[in-house]
């Protein structure tokens, strides 16, 4: 027993992160902001999806580098894995962000330049399982993928980071146009945000490491010789 | 001496090119019969922003189009021959570069044919004439890129379409931002900022496709 706990200490600690983050999330008081009103808890949600996202996405461009780098297979592996877990945040991000949406703004989707942004984020590593999928040779299939990673990733992050800024008028927040941003975050929520965010890491890197293993297992089904 | 691999490697796309004119002139009658079917459909524009969206939605499939090809032409013996003959860096700018003069060509007689059958509605020449040759650049280098990656695999054209689709979006949306000022009062001066935007985003693109292509090079 003490044995199980030495060694996953940091997987309960992401557990016990998320269920604080839950539960101080619809316990502590928030500020009392105009239309947004008590769904500003959402942000534990919903932020905190789109940064553990990055950070999934940000793990298999690293994962890819040194793919590239080192030519160890092990390397694409943990960045497929890492996309999978990333598009799995992101679409939570898209589901728990039209939720808010509908109830703020009124509609699930406007058109807003961030808003874009991420559906065009999620549309391009979609893309990158499509192309994953369409390579048979594994080597070929690592490397090819690894420099579409890279080139997206870096498109993606001008798209995200450098265009909004040059939009003005957009109803999302923390550019132009909206009265909160993460930088004024109240002292508050910054106890539940943070660590909702690293829980959700820890977490996420957790399903990355299953899911690789997972895919050891299936190779070595696949062929014993491996 | 990348200088003159990247000018051989040019003169010789465009050398065939003028053989075989097979690219050009599909990517012409692409053009032509897909603005005349809109001209059909539509008769005459009055809104500038209408005009202003199908003129990039014409541009951005014959770009992918003419980019798609230049990839699929060369066979497997070839391409072992100019792995031996010359570096992976040459051989993408030279690719790039062909692109952008067939982008160039391409967007100049697609905003003439455009004018022509649908009514001129640009205000300021100047700005709608530089953010188009900056957004063949821009398309160029990008789907040169992405032509190369698909290049490696089975190579349909949907898998073309769907891996540039995200990659072009952050161009596509500044240039028709820039391009529908062009259509109203816009100035030079205060669109320059996204003008600037475009050519940061085409100087990233080259840099990371002359880091990267090697490594796809390889094969």
């Amino acid at each position: 027993m003490v044995d199980f706990i030495r060694k996953n200490w940091w997987k309960l600690l992401g557990i016990a992160l998320i269920l604080y983050s839950i539960i101080a999330g619809f316990l502590i008081e928030v500020p009392d902001l105009p239309i947004i009103r008590q769904s500003i808890r959402n942000l534990f949600f919903h932020v905190v999806m789109w940064f553990s996202m990055m950070v999934m996405f940000g793990t298999s461009l690293a994962r890819s580098l040194r793919y590239l780098s080192t030519f160890d297979l092990k390397h694409d592996v943990y960045a497929i894995q890492s996309v999978n877990v990333g598009l799995f945040f992101g679409m939570m991000g898209i589901v728990t962000g039209m939720e808010w949406a509908n109830f703020t703004w009124g509609t699930p989707w406007t058109n807003d330049p961030q808003l874009n942004g991420a559906a065009i984020t999620i549309l391009a590593y979609f893309a990158y399982l499509v192309l994953r999928r369409s390579i048979d040779e594994e080597n070929k299939r690592a490397r090819i993928a690894a420099v579409y990673n890279v080139f997206a990733f870096v498109m993606l992050i001008v798209f995200i980071g450098i265009l909004p800024r040059l939009a003005q008028g957009s109803l999302h927040p923390g550019k132009g146009g909206s009265p909160m941003t993460v930088t004024n975050l109240d002292i508050n929520m910054r106890l539940v945000f943070y660590p909702a965010i690293a829980g959700w890491i820890i977490v996420g890197y957790w399903l990355t490491g299953i899911r690789v293993k997972m895919a050891y297992i299936r190779q070595h089904l696949d062929n014993p010789e491996f | 001496m990348l200088l003159t691999e990247i000018k051989y490697l040019v003169l010789k796309d465009i050398k065939l090119e003028f053989k075989q004119r097979y690219a050009i002139n599909g990517i012409l009658l692409y053009v032509v019969s897909t603005i005349f079917v809109s001209y059909l459909s539509f008769a005459k524009i009055i809104d500038p922003a209408t005009w202003n969206s199908l003129f990039w939605i014409i541009m951005l499939f014959a770009a992918v189009n003419a980019v798609s090809k230049s990839f699929v032409q060369e066979s497997t013996s070839r391409q072992l021959y100019y792995y031996t003959v010359a570096s992976p860096q040459a051989i993408i700018l030279s690719k790039m570069l062909y692109n952008f003069m067939l982008m160039g060509v391409l967007s100049l007689l697609c905003l003439l044919v455009f004018t022509g059958l649908m009514g001129g509605f640009v205000v300021n020449y100047p700005l709608f004439i530089s953010a188009l040759l900056l957004g063949s650049f821009g398309f160029a280098s990008a789907l040169t890129m992405i032509a190369a990656i698909a290049s490696r695999t089975n190579n349909n054209f949907a898998l073309m379409a769907i891996l540039s689709f995200p990659v072009v979006m952050p161009l596509l949306l500044t240039l028709m931002k820039v391009s529908s000022a062009a259509l109203s009062v816009g100035t030079m001066s205060g669109n320059i900022k996204y003008l600037a935007a475009l050519l940061m985003l085409n100087v990233i693109v080259i840099a990371l496709s002359y880091v990267l292509f090697p490594y796809l090079w390889r094969d």
